[in-house]
């Protein structure tokens, strides 16, 4: 019916992944050989001559591009149709990443004419997209030349095609914007009280399960504790948020008496139960099989099996050597020992949110739209960003103000000091960005007629009842 | 002659080793004390009295061969068949002087005097500081012999008020106030020593067995009717005599003829957490299928009636003794030679009206005694003599006394905490345990840093028990401390009586002394992981926090030094983050100083700085020696504080940032400045910024400069 609709009926096709291709230059150096530096190409049904010609096109731009900036390589290629972006991660190893730019579908005289939009997509955020997209395969594979050393080509080839084969599926790219270029991680607010409870939790569960090295604990998709570093948390908080946690979320909001949760494993003194590892408890034939994860690749390059486990809204993720295996009689006694415990501390912090909602005034649903970002502890707020769906964070705004967004922290990047952005947008939207040491804050302001001293007052006061306790320049 | 131990010996030397190499079976917790009164044996010329009150030993030398005769006193008590074990109180026939040695336990210099022979002596006491002597030599009166400096030293004589009643004693109830406890009764004097007589207070007709007194709580326990066990306490104070309500005790088994079964040698009175009771030593019968003894205790209260509230498990029979010693019923057993201690305080079975409780710790003997040897005399037998305990010829008196009589010496009996420390494993109990006693500190100290440290390590839970133990301790401390604070302050207006501060007891273990004598050796030691370390650091800060108790800047930065130490500043930011470590402007500086090996250390300092509010001299200072000139001003004028700035110090900070648009920004800002406030935009000679001036004019020109605007 869509050409019922007449002319001048616009349509808008977000952009797409074209292809995604990972090689290494150094594989087949010799002419002929040039298949061999393929190591992963997606998608896998294009002719083989293309694949080639396409890597040698990328490897040639970097290679030119390179006599001009020899430290820092072309990070993109911008054409009419789509744009390329490269990526480095490990030495000699490099990603590509090609996006279709978004189009325009007009009608004219009843055929469909397609209008290439070249400067929709920005580069940071496609950039950073490619970069998660590293990071999580070395969350769950290790590094490149990890796979090449424990078992050549043919062991990292299967890896990568085992991995982005379906990783490549859940990246959604028309919905990728400013969030995705800072992959924070949201923390829960909590009082000191609740907060010391929580850490008292987890020293005492790491005594007793003393094979755990690392543990990590979130509320509601939120962050409260970390024993991992800030880059492995940041992208296995990613992991969790977007891909695991969203996976299990059916049967708690199936609620207790139905049917899904009358089939779950366990027993009536807690509601903890494993999202990684064995489902039912109560099976011998359980598989206790639990994800593996590589951190701290840089230096002591550890690998562990990661325990997830969950209690109402309460989420621990335990992290043992990748060394010990762990049994289903260890899997048992986690559940007796944490899941009576944790379920009490998610009714404890739920009551404790609670209240100091309460205290705080009510806190009734901002007015402001905004986006905050902390560079030294990647802490990340949103009031744009609806609460996160199965593996897609949609922005309650106009792609043209998140767009906008997106320039001002390409602008913050460039310079070191603190800045402070306005702009108009279009329909009475200001925008406004503001940077101070290494935060930056994105507000989005609609307000009839409004001017530029009325705006900066605005923003005034958002700080003052948002960011009062932090060093924030007005 | 008697001799005293020689002074300084706390402990008797020989003892406390003895008393390790015996620790094989577990150390003893009972000990007598180092220094005892001494006094010549118990013989036919010579007697001994004690006087619970004073707590004095009276020794009376009969300087003619004195006639023996009845009188007894009694210590081990035994079930079924009340055994006599000693017998030892001789009289004075008349003819002749008594010297009188006076010893204390508190009081080390004996008083010594001489007093006319006027036949046996009954019973005699002094009047609380010494004042006055009372002397009872028959069963109708009672002498007395002042010792104030200018008053009359003849004796005189009080008969008792009742007709053909007998006196079974008397007690002191203050320095010039006593009470005769007659068969029929009991009489209430003030002594007037000026006049050498006594002024009836007030009597009461009641029908009785036999007393008890109690000096500590002032209390009189009589015992009534046939059976003798229904009790009438008598509380006085500054010459009121005051009637409390009798209770009955039930006993064992009921009593198949109507006699005497409630025996004073059963029956004891002591003070207990501050609570007057009576301790009633409950033999195990025959009849009933108890496991063994018991000492039920009842509750005494000033007001209100009497009640049974604890019930103390022997689970043995034989022969008891009993003394309270830092508030335990301490239980001697002569059969196995051994003691148990009680402590009401812990948890026991409670049944809805009493608790019952086990002994707290194993049974063990009293701490092996030597008999200290000194003076010519023993230069015979030159190694101590150990003294036998639980000997059938000890006396014990309430609350800690014990006296041997056949050895000569009176004791009081101590209860030693570390032998505790390996007795009581679970430490929580231990903790409850320790906290209640009176010289707790250092040994509470011992048991936190033992249970920090291998081969002994507690687990988080237990440490966190324990923490949580001592700051419930410490807390209720700090309330009373405020709430007398405030009771204070407000009352300076109004003329109130002040009440009294709060007593800081040994169990109130603050922050200072977990730090210095625990936490700070601990983490020095680093013997254990640091996680552990970390965890243990934490588990102290939460449990101030839970108590509500204002963490001390020292606990913070042991914990931000152990982070550090072992690299872990993501664990810091996060605790930072979270505000577990709170602001202060010491910590501030700290995080400051790690912004070389940690650079968002600077980002949570300023962090920090802000929310304190005070420290905005801090935060200028921070920023300008980063050279972020503009920032700093934009932060001082957001806090209105731009008029008062010292324009030296920006033009100075923003000169060595050597940008010249940087430096212009701040100058012009300056300059308007001084056109606003004195109406010219030129600097006062007393700003000293004439160097800031030249430099500008070099880089800019002298057309640059603002001109002064004029209306």
């Amino acid at each position: 019916m869509a050409t019922a609709a007449g002319a001048g009926q616009e349509k808008q096709l977000a952009p797409t992944l074209l292809s995604f291709f990972i090689y290494n230059p150094k594989l087949g150096p010799k002419e002929g050989e040039e298949e061999k530096k393929i190591l992963f190409y997606h998608p896998n049904e294009v002719e083989k001559n293309e694949k080639i010609r396409n890597v040698g096109l990328c490897e040639a731009i970097v290679q030119f591009t390179r006599t001009f900036s020899p430290t820092k390589p072309a990070k993109s290629l911008h054409t009419q149709k789509n744009r390329q972006f490269f990526h480095e991660p490990e030495e000699n190893f490099w990603m590509v990443m090609v996006v279709r730019n978004p189009i325009i579908e007009k009608h004219k005289d009843g055929k469909p004419v397609y209008e290439y939009q070249e400067e929709e997509l920005l580069d940071k955020v496609y950039s950073s997209v490619l970069q998660q997209c590293y990071s999580m395969y070395k969350l769950f594979n290790g590094t490149f030349l990890k796979a090449m050393e424990d078992g050549g080509v043919k062991v990292l080839k299967e890896r990568l095609e085992k991995f982005f084969h379906r990783y490549l599926q859940t990246l959604h790219l028309q919905s990728c914007d400013l969030l995705d270029v800072f992959c924070g991680i949201s923390f829960f607010p909590l009082d000191k009280m609740t907060y010391l409870k929580i850490q008292s939790f987890i020293n005492r569960m790491e005594e007793s399960l003393n094979i755990v090295k690392y543990t990590a604990f979130l509320y509601n998709d939120q962050l409260i504790w970390s024993g991992l570093e800030q880059d492995d948390m940041r992208i296995l908080y990613k992991y969790l948020t977007t891909s695991l946690f969203p996976r299990h979320m059916e049967p708690e909001l199936a609620g207790r008496d139905s049917p899904i949760r009358a089939e779950m494993p366990g027993n009536l003194q807690h509601y903890g139960r494993f999202l990684t590892g064995p489902l039912n408890l109560n099976d011998p034939e359980a598989k206790c099989r639990f994800p593996k994860i590589f951190v701290n690749t840089d230096d002591t390059y550890e690998e562990l099996h990661l325990i997830v486990y969950k209690a109402m809204s309460a989420a621990v993720c335990f992290m043992i050597d990748a060394s010990i295996l762990p049994t289903l009689e260890f899997c048992r006694k986690l559940d007796s020992i944490v899941g009576p415990q944790l379920t009490m501390l998610a009714s404890d912090i739920c009551e404790q949110y609670n209240i100091n909602k309460r205290i705080s005034g009510a806190e009734k649903e901002p007015q402001f739209k905004f986006i905050y970002f902390n560079h030294m502890n990647l802490a990340e707020k949103s009031t744009i960003h609806m609460r996160k769906t199965p593996s897609v964070s949609l922005a309650s705004v106009h792609p043209d103000l998140m767009k906008i967004l997106g320039d001002i922290n390409s602008d913050f990047s460039r310079i070191d000091e603190d800045e402070e952005i306005i702009v108009k947008a279009m329909s009475d939207y200001w925008v406004v960005g503001k940077k101070s040491d290494q935060r930056e804050l994105y507000v989005i302001l609609n307000q009839k007629n409004a001017n530029l001293i009325e705006v900066n007052e605005e923003v005034k006061k958002l700080c003052a009842t948002q960011f009062n306790n932090i060093f924030f320049l007005d | 002659m008697s001799r005293e131990p020689p002074p300084g010996e706390e402990e008797a030397p020989g003892g406390e080793g003895e008393g390790r190499a015996r620790a094989g079976e577990g150390g003893c917790y009972l000990a007598l004390c180092g220094r005892p009164v001494h006094f010549e044996k118990a013989n036919p010329v010579n007697c001994v009295f004690f006087d619970e009150a004073n707590k004095q030993s009276m020794r009376l030398v009969v300087h003619l061969l004195g006639n023996c005769c009845g009188a007894r006193s009694c210590c081990w008590v035994a079930g079924s068949e009340p055994v006599i074990l000693l017998e030892t109180v001789f009289a004075v026939r008349s003819g002749g002087a008594t010297g009188v040695v006076v010893k204390g336990l508190e009081d080390r210099n004996p008083i010594s005097f001489r007093m006319e022979d006027k036949g046996e002596v009954k019973c005699i006491k002094f009047s609380l500081g010494n004042k006055i002597l009372a002397v009872q030599r028959t069963l109708k009166s009672v002498d007395f012999l002042n010792f104030i400096p200018d008053s009359p030293q003849l004796e005189y004589t009080q008969e008792c008020k009742t007709k053909n009643a007998n006196i079974l004693g008397f007690c002191w109830t203050s320095s010039t106030e006593i009470v005769f406890i007659t068969d029929q009764g009991i009489e209430f004097y003030q002594v007037l020593p000026e006049k050498r007589s006594l002024k009836l207070l007030k009597n009461q007709s009641i029908n009785v067995n036999w007393y008890m007194y109690c000096p500590e709580s002032s209390v009189i326990l009589l015992s009534t009717t046939v059976l003798g066990n229904v009790l009438q306490p008598f509380y006085f104070k500054s010459g009121t005599m005051s009637k409390l309500s009798k209770f009955e005790i039930e006993l064992p088994a009921a009593p198949k003829s109507s006699k005497l079964s409630l025996s004073e040698r059963d029956i004891a009175m002591a003070t207990i957490y501050g609570q007057l009771y009576v301790l009633y030593l409950r033999h195990h019968s025959r009849t009933s299928n108890s496991t063994g003894a018991e000492v039920v205790l009842y509750h005494l209260p000033r007001e209100g009636s009497c009640k049974k509230t604890h019930i103390l498990k022997l689970n043995r029979t034989g022969k008891f003794a009993l003394n309270v010693v830092d508030n335990l019923v301490v239980v001697h057993h002569q059969d196995t030679e051994t003691s148990v201690i009680f402590d009401i305080k812990l948890k026991g079975e409670f049944d809805g009206s009493t608790t019952i409780h086990q002994f707290v710790l194993p049974p063990r003997s009293i701490q092996p005694y030597q008999i200290p040897v000194a003076g010519p005399a023993s230069v015979t037998s030159q190694s101590p003599v150990p003294c036998k305990l639980y000997s059938s010829s000890w006396i014990v008196f309430q609350p800690d006394i014990i006296i041997s009589a056949s050895e000569g010496y009176l004791w009081s009996l101590q209860v030693k905490l570390e032998p505790v420390v390996n007795l009581l494993l679970d430490k929580g109990r231990l903790m409850d345990f320790l906290l209640q006693r009176k010289e707790c500190k250092m040994v509470i100290l011992s048991v936190c840093s033992q249970m920090l440290s291998e081969p002994e390590r507690g687990s988080l839970s237990v440490i966190a028990t324990v923490f949580d133990k001592l700051n419930h301790e410490y807390k209720k401390y700090l309330e009373a401390e405020q709430s007398y604070t405030m009771v204070v302050e407000a009352g300076l207006s109004r003329s109130n009586p002040l009440p009294k501060r709060p007593v800081r007891t040994q169990a109130v273990i603050d922050q200072s002394d977990m730090y210095t004598h625990v936490l700070s050796v601990f983490t020095e030691k680093k013997e254990a992981p640091h996680k552990f370390t970390i965890a243990v650091l934490m588990e102290y800060i939460r449990s101030l926090n839970q108590f509500q108790i204002a963490v001390q800047h020292y606990l913070y930065e042991l914990v931000i030094k152990t982070l550090v130490q072992h690299n872990l500043f993501y664990m810091l930011h996060q605790f930072l983050q979270y505000h577990v470590l709170s602001d202060s402007k010491p910590l501030a500086c700290l995080l400051l100083s790690l912004e070389s090996i940690y650079p968002p250390a600077h980002q949570l300092s300023l962090d920090m700085l802000k929310r304190l509010s005070t420290a905005n001299d801090e935060i200028v200072e921070v920023l300008l020696s980063k050279h972020q000139v503009l920032a700093a001003l934009r932060f001082i004028r957001g806090i209105g504080g731009h008029d008062s700035i010292s324009a030296r110090k920006f033009l100075d900070a923003a000169k060595q940032a050597e940008d010249d648009m940087l430096f212009y920004t701040i100058f012009r800002f300056f300059e308007q400045r001084n056109q606003r406030l004195r109406g010219n935009p030129s600097f006062t000679p007393g700003e000293h910024c004439e160097e800031h001036v030249t430099f500008f004019k070099q880089v800019f020109g002298e057309q640059a400069l603002m001109k002064p605007t004029t209306f």
